[in-house]
């Protein structure tokens, strides 16, 4: 299938009083029409400054695009005019944020929110603004939704919130949702709800979706293919399913090793990754995890493994010693 | 000496709701409603549910760091609620508390040692400053630290690191009751583990017992001998922790495990997803007969009228449902 978005060789760094960090370093990964991505990791990996990257985002002057692509439907969004931006950001790739109650206006009702998008983008007038409003809040669960129209956020629970952002989200008809830990400020049982919802429109409407997560359980709920990252880079790329059936690196091993599931018998101790999260302005010349890897030899510190497949053409992974991993696995 | 190290009797926690200016409390929060649950002797005692469910103000309680609205908080049989202040203070030193966001609870003006250090000086347990000084070394060792950790701040350590301050600093009064809330939401992945093998590990060796307050259902089943599993104040369900997972009674238990996604793509395009209707409704006005009816996917009339009581339902399993 056709890519919708294809993100290539992306760089974004931010100069901090302790240096110039590489948030992301070279990235290529892509979403095609009508499929669910992930992009996972840990705090720092650069994963949200990758979809902020997109939406073009980035905090300036600290932080800079320093170069890549990022085509979408086959343009070249870095060399777009700010206003011709202005009319990709909501119009054809809407974003959904961790925290919802910071990132709606709390001084506007949940109408004008919703409405203002509809009105700038679809050049809609008021009242049938105000309907597509109405069903759009509907269509996302929120009972009683002409009534909602005139609240503000405050008068919304942290569920009701979310799905206010993924109705504003869905407004104009948006090919690509970019969902940035849609989930993690909520509770579990809130979570499912959030997320199945998500699911469902994102297939009823064929709207792509980029989920961005730390949560390995969700990525495997809901993510057709994986990217993982690590201090910047995608570290293995492969499909769920080879992702977790078959990890080709030894982080992704080390991550899916370090938590407890609930379908497995109790372990009498978790296997951790040892060490510490790498510090971004001080990165080690070779592989950023090779201070903490148990596959570890000496060509690791010495040069950057590139993202290679075993092969598969679908499943990669960027780590020198990856065949001994793998066989090591299988044995 | 008797197996039960704490007891938490009906305890009931209300926070009133101010109304104007000069008005007086227009409402109640009823964040703990009549709890009770024990903790023996070096076990690991679970406290789960969503936020709002009175997990953490259930443990602030037994920390006395919240006056409870009524109930007790024995204490090898001594109740810390009536107990005359300085009395309580030399109690209060063998239950320690270690909370979730090792950013925001510790000092962020003083080292390591010094944090380390504080409750020896406070407690009078070392009063000399040499001897201090070694047993700020001893706990820096006991939890993985490096003896020139002492001289850092705070934001000089990573976050897995301060959580790792933060049980040091729970275990310089050697106390025999940690109270854990949420320990290792704030970490990263891969840093959990390591958190959650310490405490392990220091739980065996030094003999110590847990209350393990988290939301996360997959940590706790691992971490716990026994699980408490509360919804708006209230206990739905009390077991072992093999019992709780295997054969939850509360279907509130039932849906709370099956919303825990797994790491599993084959397993979760097979799995059965009960996901919940509605929200957990407000505490300061909760629903009749049982709190969780209204969203309970079994729910009967008398469900909405009686209030169920938590009784045994398999021995050594109690479950708060009229169906269970």
């Amino acid at each position: 299938m056709a890519s919708l978005l294809e993100v290539r060789n992306l760089q974004t760094s931010f100069s901090t009083a302790s240096g110039v960090v590489r948030a992301v370093d070279g990235v290529s990964w892509d979403v095609r029409e009508g499929e669910t991505v992930a992009l996972v990791g840990e705090s720092g990996c650069g994963k949200s400054v990758s979809a902020l990257s997109v939406m073009r985002l980035v905090a300036e002057p600290a932080g800079r695009i320093e170069g890549g692509q990022i085509l979408f439907k086959g343009r070249d969004l870095l060399l777009l005019s700010d206003e011709e931006m202005r009319h990709v950001r909501g119009r054809e790739i809407a974003m959904i944020f961790q925290e919802p109650m910071t990132s709606l206006n709390p001084v506007l009702t949940i109408g004008r929110q919703l409405t203002e998008g509809l009105e700038i983008h679809m050049k809609m007038a008021r009242e049938p603004a105000q309907a597509r409003a109405i069903e759009l809040l509907g269509m996302v669960g929120i009972p009683d939704p002409a009534r909602r129209l005139g609240q503000y956020p405050h008068h919304f629970s942290g569920g009701m919130r979310q799905r206010m952002m993924i109705a504003m989200a869905l407004a104009c008809n948006p090919s690509l949702i970019l969902a940035d830990e849609p989930t993690t400020a909520l509770d579990v049982t809130i979570q499912a709800q959030i997320l199945e919802l998500l699911k469902d429109l994102s297939r009823r409407l064929g709207v792509a979706m980029l989920i961005i997560t730390h949560n390995l359980g969700v990525v495997a709920r809901y993510a057709d293919r994986v990217n993982v990252m690590y201090a910047g880079r995608i570290i293995e790329q492969a499909s769920a399913g080879d992702l977790y059936g078959d990890p080709q690196h030894p982080y992704t091993l080390g991550l899916l090793r370090s938590v407890p599931r609930l379908d497995e018998p109790r372990r009498a101790h978790l296997a951790p990754i040892e060490g510490q999260p790498p510090d971004l302005t001080r990165l080690p010349p070779g592989c950023a995890f090779a201070p903490r890897c148990a596959f570890r030899v000496e060509r690791c510190a010495e040069a950057v493994p590139p993202l290679r497949s075993l092969g598969s053409a679908e499943h990669l992974t960027a780590c020198w010693e990856a065949e001994r991993l793998v066989n090591r696995a299988a044995a | 000496m008797s197996d039960v190290l704490l007891e938490v009797r009906n305890l009931v926690k209300h926070f009133p709701v101010g109304g104007g200016m000069f008005g007086g409390p227009v409402a109640t929060v009823r964040a703990v409603d009549d709890v009770s649950f024990t903790v023996r002797r070096g076990e690991t005692v679970g406290l789960v549910g969503e936020s709002g469910c009175g997990k953490t103000t259930t443990g602030r309680c037994i920390l006395q760091l919240e006056r409870p609205t009524s109930g007790q908080i024995l204490f090898e049989g001594t109740d810390l609620i009536t107990l005359p202040a300085e009395e309580l203070r030399v109690l209060r030193r063998r239950i320690q508390v270690i909370f979730q966001d090792p950013f925001s609870s510790l000092n962020p003006r003083m080292t390591i040692g010094q944090i380390l250090a504080e409750p020896l000086k406070v407690h009078r347990i070392i009063p000399e400053k040499t001897a201090r000084a070694e047993k700020v070394q001893e706990l820096l060792a006991q939890v993985g630290l490096l003896s020139q950790h002492a001289d850092r701040y705070p934001h000089q350590l990573s976050g897995g690191q301060r959580q790792r301050v933060g049980i040091a600093r729970a275990l310089a009064t050697e106390p025999s009751l940690i109270i854990c809330d949420e320990p290792v939401s704030a970490l990263d992945v891969s840093i959990q583990a390591q958190i959650i093998n310490l405490l392990e590990e220091l739980q065996s060796r030094l003999g110590l017992t847990y209350l393990f307050i988290a939301h996360d259902l997959s940590v706790v089943r691992h971490i716990s001998d026994r699980v408490v599993v509360m919804y708006l104040g209230k206990i739905a369900e009390v077991a072992d922790r093999t019992a709780l997972y295997e054969s939850p009674v509360h279907p509130y238990t039932r849906a709370l495990l099956s919303a825990v996604p797994i790491p599993d793509p084959k397993l979760e395009a097979s799995r059965e997803h009960t996901v919940l209707r509605g929200e957990v409704p407000s505490p300061l006005n909760p629903p009749s007969g049982c709190v969780f009816h209204p969203r309970c996917p079994i729910a009967e009339p008398r469900c909405s009228a009686e209030i169920p009581l938590l009784r045994e339902i398999h021995p050594e399993h109690r479950g708060a449902c009229h169906l269970a």
